[in-house]
């Protein structure tokens, strides 16, 4: 046994065929053989152990799951950074809503993943705590697993956990997913609570799945999902049964294509991935569509207006008084603030905090924030109109397979290009997921993304499950 | 430039991150060539657009003000870099 996917792993230690225990062990064995791929800011065998020695058996097919947590979520028995020194040695004395549930469930936390530095980035090159390397890197030449969650979806992809929890504000479980060959779900907004998520940009953050195919995602999914009073965005909504609703019947459904995805510059390899998928749903049976989404050149400049401006406000607490690090040696209190604030936060969160500070600041807030937020408006409704033409959208998830570590690092807008297929769907809330479809020239993976209605995540698993089953 | 080197050290007060006079210039040209990227929304007619500022479909809930006593003050303070008795200390504010 490969213990690769939750499905057969939880039948397993049903059948008793593998305890707890050995499976954990497995796992650790693993881990202390992929160090290397920095995957984890926090491991530690003891806390597993810790964990199994208190172990109660639940009737879920979480139970003994080894999962891998991202370092943005807070948990109790784990300390929680977001990557970032200014929480180098926090210890949360709360536990998130979603790690709470995945607990509930029986399942166990291996650890906590590397990400960009408050989930700022698309290359896992912002983290205090160093680079996480792509499983699939070639010899020498060190690929980054895309971000910001990509310590979550290097250890998906490197078998260092079952599955993995992510967050995604515009793109971050996406793209890391499409680069490390797996698959990862970011459902609609609201759909999981943010309670006791490190916060970076509010309205647009959102938990999410990384897991080895879609049935597990779809088992996950379904395990955090669900209302929670102490976020008001929380949506209380009646979360189906997605795996056992899974329907691979694609006769009749109309999938849209969006006509404005076909950005200039996009490789020749990206176009036949998704014109390969296109034709697959075709012969299973859908209609394919074109659409359009008029607006869809300005999801990014509408983006990096919306997120620096919430991350500006929300990063505010970061202060050195009431928990995580502060400068020694200052003399005033403004003084200590300054100098924890730049000693604590890395270049890329304080390029964004003072960006976000620009456009909130008085005599730009209306030409910049209220104007993004109109445009946001507008690429809401182009989705909204096109659903009305069709089921699902689909899309390339990124423009480009991962790339080597240190490229783009020196052009901060050529990095955030990185993100032009996912930021849309963040802009409008809806859910979308990126699944393995097809290699690049060099033989790395390349991802296809399915768009949805809000709250329509069961229309994503079936096409998603079609595509896996049918891919070519 | 579109954001000069006044204008960093003004968003860099108020945004409370010291800045080395040494990098003012490299931030000044970074944040100004994002500022100009993000400009193309001035192309979009916004004209009668109401601003979208919440995706969730959840009504905003309204909950009963109950009251809730519990002392947590010690784990509250558990994280303080620096702490006296019950209390956050920071620089001395006042002589």
């Amino acid at each position: 046994m490969e213990f690769i996917t939750i499905k057969e792993t939880a039948q397993s230690i049903k059948n008793k065929r593998i305890s707890i225990n050995e499976l954990c062990e497995i796992f650790i064995n693993r881990i202390n053989q992929n160090i290397d791929l920095n995957a984890y800011i926090y491991y530690n065998e003891d806390n597993i152990h810790q964990q199994l020695s208190v172990h109660k058996n639940q009737d879920n097919i979480l139970n003994g799951i080894p999962l891998a947590i991202k370092d943005l979520f807070c948990t109790k028995s784990m300390p929680t950074t977001a990557a970032s020194k200014i929480l180098k040695d926090f210890r949360p004395t709360y536990e998130s809503f979603v790690t709470q549930k995945l607990l509930n469930k029986g399942s166990i936390f291996l650890g906590k993943t590397n990400c960009d530095e408050f989930a700022m980035g698309s290359s896992n090159t912002t983290s205090f705590f160093g680079n996480v390397i792509n499983p699939l890197s070639k010899e020498n030449i060190p690929l980054v697993p895309g971000g910001s969650s990509g310590g979550s979806a290097a250890a998906v992809a490197a078998k260092l956990c079952l599955g993995a929890t992510g967050t995604d504000t515009g793109g971050s479980i996406r793209q890391p997913a499409s680069f490390c060959g797996i698959v990862g779900i970011k459902p609609t907004y609201g759909l999981c609570s943010r309670w006791g998520i490190v916060a970076f940009a509010s309205s647009l953050d959102q938990a999410g799945i990384f897991a080895n195919n879609v049935e597990d995602s779809a088992i996950l999914l379904q395990s955090i999902a669900g209302y929670d009073n102490q976020d008001s965005t929380s949506a209380n909504v009646k979360i189906p049964n997605y795996l056992e609703s899974i329907n691979t019947d694609m006769s009749g459904k109309v999938v849209g294509i969006p006509e404005e995805y076909n950005v200039e510059g996009i490789p020749e390899e990206i176009s036949i991935v998704w014109e390969n998928a296109i034709n697959q749903l075709e012969k299973g049976g859908a209609k394919v569509k074109k659409i359009s989404l008029p607006h869809t050149k300005y999801a990014l400049p509408t983006y990096y207006i919306i997120a620096p401006a919430e991350a500006s406000s929300n990063l505010a607490r970061y202060d050195g008084v009431k928990y995580g690090y502060r400068s020694e040696n200052t003399n005033s209190l403004d003084e200590m603030y300054e100098m924890t604030r730049r000693e604590g936060f890395g270049k890329e969160v304080k390029r964004r905090v003072l960006m976000g500070t620009y456009v909130l600041s008085a005599g730009y807030y209306e030409a910049y924030y209220l104007k993004a937020q109109k445009v946001r408006k507008l690429i809401t409704n182009d989705f909204k109109e096109a659903f009305e033409e069709c089921d699902f959208i689909l899309t390339p998830t990124a423009p480009s397979s991962a790339f080597p570590i240190g490229e783009k690092e020196d052009d901060p807008i050529k990095m955030y290009l990185n993100d032009v297929f996912t930021v849309p769907a963040s802009l409008a809330g809806i859910p979308g997921i990126s699944i393995p479809f097809g290699k690049s020239k060099e033989e790395l993976p390349l991802g296809i993304q399915i768009l949805s209605k809000h709250f329509d995540e069961q229309s994503i698993f079936n096409a998603a499950s079609y595509l896996e089953k049918n891919n070519v | 430039m579109k954001i000069d080197k006044n204008t960093t050290l003004k968003i860099a007060k108020l945004s409370r991150i010291k800045i080395e006079d040494s990098e003012i210039e490299e931030l000044s040209k970074q944040l100004s060539a994002i500022v100009e990227w993000v400009e193309q929304l001035n192309e979009v007619n916004t004209e009668k657009i109401e601003p979208l500022s919440n995706v969730s479909m959840a009504k905003l809930p309204l909950r009963k003000d109950i009251e809730n006593k519990e002392d947590n003050s010690k784990e509250i303070l558990s994280n303080a870099p620096n702490k006296l008795q019950n209390y956050f200390v920071v620089p001395k504010v006042v002589e």
